[in-house]
C-alpha cells in the first residue's frame, strides 16, 4: 500500500526525521491558508499523486508570492499529471502539498528496502540525489552505497556514520545524518514498510540534513496491526477495478489487452497470461481468485472483468486441487447465467472432480468453448477474441 | 528414495485444530502412509485431545519428546506463524513446512536471522508444501495427481507445481519429490537448495524447475545447475508479460528497479545449459525430450 510524501513526512515527523515544514492543502484557498501559516518568502507547491519523477512532469514549483501560490495551485490542481510512472494516461492531481523553501546545499539519496539475496533491511544511500536512481544503479552502482542491518540491533552508528562519509556529507554534519538514518530505519522496521525513500535527502546552506522527499510503501501483509496507516488509504488513487476485486478478497491487476483470464493461483494466473500473449493475444488481466473460491467470488470476478470496454473473450483456467472443478464449474455457470455473458468463454478444468465439472459446463445450455490443456485453451480464447471462434 | 520427506517422516502438525490444518492433516492421513506419519498436533490450549487420534500437545518440544516427530506442518493463522516456525527451530526438529499465505517479512528476517547456525531447515512459508509420492503428502496438494516415478519437481507457484506434476504424470513418468518453495521474498529453502538435494537422490532421475518474477534466486540457482548438476534439468519462468511494479499475487513476484524479469532470468537459464519453455502446457513434453 502507498501513501501520499505529505502522509510519508508525517510519519517521518513521528520519528524525529527532519522534513520541511509543511500544510495539505485539497483546494487553491487551502493551498493559500497554507502558505500564510507556514510563513516566510518561498513556497514549494507540490503535487500530490502516488508516482515519482513529478518534478520533472511540472507538478513541483516554486513560489515566490502568496499571490504566485495562488496561480500554481490553481495551475497543478486538477492537471493530468504525466510521468515515467503513472503511464501515458496520467494522474489528476487532487491534492497538494505547500512546503516552505529550502536552500539546497546538495542532494542526496538514501532508502531502506528488504534485500532477498541477504534476507534482511538494508539502507542504501548515494551521493547522486534527486535524479532516477535506477539510471544510477544501472550507469555507476559504485556511487551506491549499503549497509545491512541486524533486525535485533538496528542501525548501529558506526554503520550509519560511515555511510554518511561514504556518500560525502561533510564531517560537521555526520551526527545530524546519523539520527536521520536511524530515524528512516526505524520508520521502515516498526511501520512495517516494504519500501522507505528519501529522494533527495538535502543538506541545506545554513548546515541542516533535511528529508526534502518521502516516498512510503506499507507490506499489505502488515497492515492489520496498522490500522493508522490503513486509515491514510487514498483510493482515488487506485485502479477501481484493483479497489472492487479487493473487497472480494480478489486478487486482480488491470491490463491493457481484451481477454480476459480468471484463474487460481498466482503462478498459473501469470503462466495463463503469458500463453496468452504466445499465441498472439493480449491479456486483460490479472486474475487469481485463490483457493477457496466460492460462486459469489466467481461471480463478483466476472463482473469486475466485464466492466473493461475493451474486453473480447474470457479465459477460466483451473487446475483444481483443494478447489473442486465442479464447485468452479457451478460458479461459472451461475455467474454466467447472473452477468448475462456476451463475449465468448473458454473454460479449461483440470484436476480433482473435472469430469463432474465438465458435465455441469456442457449440461449448462450456455456456449462455452472448453480447452483440452493451457495451451489449447490460450489458441481457443485468442482465436474467439478475433472472432474466428 | 526421494527427498525431504519419506515414508518414515514423523510429522506433527501446528495448528492442527484450525480448519485449515484439520482438513489438510486429514487428507494427509489419507494419503499413502500417512496414518503412520502423522504422529502429533500441537495447540497450547487443547493439550490431551485429540484429532483424528492424533495426540495434541501444549508444544512442539513435548510433541518431539513423545512422538519422536521430525518434521512440522505450519497452518497457523499469519500474525503468529513466524513464532510457530521459531517453536519448531528451537524443538530442533529436522524440517518446518510453513503453508501460512501473508506473514509480514518485518517477522520472517527476524525468524530467519534467529534461525541462523541452527540445524532445521525451513520450507516455505506460502507454499503447497511437499510430497513424496506414494509415501507421504504433506501440505496442501491434491495426492491424487501424483504417481511415483523419477522426475523431482521444484516451484515457487501452487498450482503451477500441479500443472506439472499433472503432465508427468500424464506422459506415463513419475514423481521423485515435488516441492513447492512458495512466493514470499524472505523465505527458507531456494531453488538451489532443493536442486542440490534432487542432484544427491539417487531416485531423481531428471528436475523441473518452475520459477517467476522477482528477486534473482533462478539466476543463482542457474549458476549453480551450470556448474555442478549431473542431472537435467528443464525450465519454466511464470511472468513474462507482468507489468513492472505491480505485485502478481505473491508478495515476491514483482519486477522492481527493472531486476527480476521473466527474460532475464530465462535467458541466464538457457545459457546455464537448462532448456526452458514459454509454453507453460509442454513442461511435461520438453521434460520427457531431454531423459
Amino acid at each position: 500500500m502507498n501513501i501520499h510524501e505529505y502522509q510519508g513526512k508525517q510519519v517521518f515527523r513521528k520519528f524525529g526525521v527532519v522534513t520541511p515544514r509543511g500544510e495539505p492543502a485539497m483546494s487553491v484557498d487551502e493551498a493559500v491558508a497554507a502558505a500564510r501559516k507556514l510563513g516566510g518568502n518561498v513556497w514549494v507547491v507540490k503535487a500530490q499523486i502516488h508516482a515519482g519523477g513529478r518534478g520533472k512532469g511540472g507538478g513541483v514549483k516554486v513560489a515566490k508570492s502568496i499571490d504566485e501560490v495562488r496561480d500554481l495551485a490553481k495551475k497543478i490542481l486538477g492537471m493530468t499529471l504525466v510521468t515515467h510512472q503513472t503511464g501515458p494516461q496520467g494522474r489528476v492531481v487532487k491534492r497538494l502539498l505547500i512546503e516552505e523553501g529550502a536552500s539546497i546545499a546538495k542532494e542526496y539519496y538514501l532508502a531502506v528496502v528488504v534485500d532477498r539475496v541477504l534476507q534482511r533491511a538494508v539502507m542504501m544511500a548515494s551521493s547522486e540525489g534527486g535524479v532516477n536512481i535506477e539510471e544510477v544503479a544501472e550507469k555507476t552502482p559504485q556511487l551506491i552505497h549499503k549497509v545491512a542491518i541486524d533486525p535485533f540491533k538496528g542501525l548501529q552508528d558506526a554503520d550509519a556514520d560511515e555511510l554518511a562519509r561514504k556518500i560525502g556529507i561533510p564531517a560537521n554534519l555526520i551526527a545530524q545524518a546519523r539520527e536521520l538514518f536511524k530515524g528512516i530505519y526505524r520508520v521502515f522496521d516498526e511501520m512495517d514498510c516494504s519500501l522507505c525513500e528519501v529522494n533527495p535527502l538535502i543538506t541545506t546552506n545554513d548546515g541542516r540534513v533535511v528529508a526534502l522527499d518521502a516516498k512510503l510503501n506499507f507490506d499489505s501483509n502488515a497492515l492489520f496491526r496498522h490500522p493508522d496507516v490503513v486509515e491514510l488509504r487514498d483510493l482515488e488513487e487506485e485502479d477501481p477495478a484493483e479497489v472492487e476485486a479487493s473487497k472480494y478478497d480478489l486478487n486482480y491487476i488491470q491490463l491493457d489487452g481484451d481477454i480476459g483470464c480468471l484463474v487460481n493461483g498466482a503462478g498459473l494466473a501469470m503462466a495463463t497470461m503469458d500463453t496468452i500473449k504466445l499465441f498472439g493475444g493480449n491479456p486483460a488481466n490479472f486474475l487469481d481468485v485463490g483457493g477457496g473460491a466460492t460462486t459469489e467470488k466467481v461471480t463478483e470476478a466476472f463482473k469486475i472483468m466485464l466492466r473493461n470496454p475493451k474486453l473480447k473473450a474470457i479465459l477460466v483456467n483451473i487446475f483444481g486441487g483443494i478447489m473442486k472443478c465442479d464447485v468452479i464449474a457451478s460458479g461459472v455457470v451461475a455467474a454466467a447465467k447472473q452477468v448475462g455473458l456476451k463475449v465468448p468463454l473458454v473454460v479449461r478444468l483440470e484436476g480433482t472432480n473435472v469430469d463432474l465439472g465438465k458435465k455441469i459446463l456442457a449440461e449448462s445450455g450456455l456456449p462455452i468453448i472448453s480447452g483440452n490443456d493451457m495451451g489449447d485453451a490460450a489458441q481457443k480464447v485468442v482465436a474467439a477474441a478475433k472472432g474466428k471462434q | 528414495m526421494s527427498i525431504l520427506i519419506d515414508k518414515d517422516t514423523k510429522v506433527v502438525t501446528q495448528g492442527i485444530t484450525g480448519k485449515t490444518g484439520q482438513f489438510h492433516t486429514k487428507m494427509g492421513l489419507e494419503y499413502a502412509n500417512g496414518k503412520n506419519c502423522y504422529v502429533a498436533g500441537v495447540n497450547p490450549k487443547k493439550p490431551g485431545e485429540k484429532f483424528e487420534g492424533i495426540p495434541i500437545f501444549a508444544t512442539v518440544k513435548e510433541a518431539k519428546a513423545e512422538t519422536g516427530a521430525n518434521v512440522s506442518v505450519i497452518y497457523v493463522p499469519p500474525p503468529f506463524a513466524a513464532a510457530a516456525i521459531d517453536e519448531a527451530v528451537d524443538a530442533d526438529l529436522d524440517l518446518v513446512i510453513c503453508i501460512t499465505e501473508g506473514i509480514p517479512v518485518r517477522d520472517m528476517i527476524r525468524t530467519k536471522a534467529k534461525m541462523k547456525g541452527r540445524r532445521t531447515l525451513l520450507l516455505g512459508p506460502n507454499c503447497p508444501g511437499t510430497i513424496t509420492p506414494g509415501e507421504l503428502k504433506i501440505g496442501i496438494m491434491p495426492g491424487h495427481i501424483h504417481r511415483p516415478g523419477r522426475i523431482g519437481i521444484v516451484s515457487r507457484s501452487g498450482t503451477l507445481t500441479y500443472e506439472a506434476v499433472g503432465q508427468v504424470t500424464a506422459l506415463g513418468l513419475g514423481q521423485s519429490s515435488a516441492v513447492g518453495i512458495g512466493g514470499d521474498p524472505v523465505n527458507g529453502l531456494k531453488h538451489i537448495d532443493v536442486l542440490k538435494m534432487f542432484n544427491d537422490d539417487p531416485a531423481t532421475e531428471a528436475v523441473i524447475m518452475i520459477g517467476e518474477i522477482g528477486g534473482s534466486d533462478e539466476e543463482t540457482a542457474a549458476e549453480w545447475v551450470k556448474k555442478n548438476m549431473k542431472k537435467p534439468v528443464v525450465g519454466f519462468i511464470a511472468g513474462l508479460t507482468a507489468p513492472p511494479g505491480k505485485r502478481m499475487g505473491h508478495a515476491g513476484a514483482i519486477i522492481s528497479g527493472g531486476k527480476g524479469t521473466a527474460q532475464e532470468k530465462l535467458s541466464v537459464m538457457e545459457a546455464c545449459g537448462i532448456k526452458v519453455t514459454r509454453n507453460p502446457a509442454e513442461m511435461g513434453k520438453l521434460l520427457k525430450s531431454v531423459l
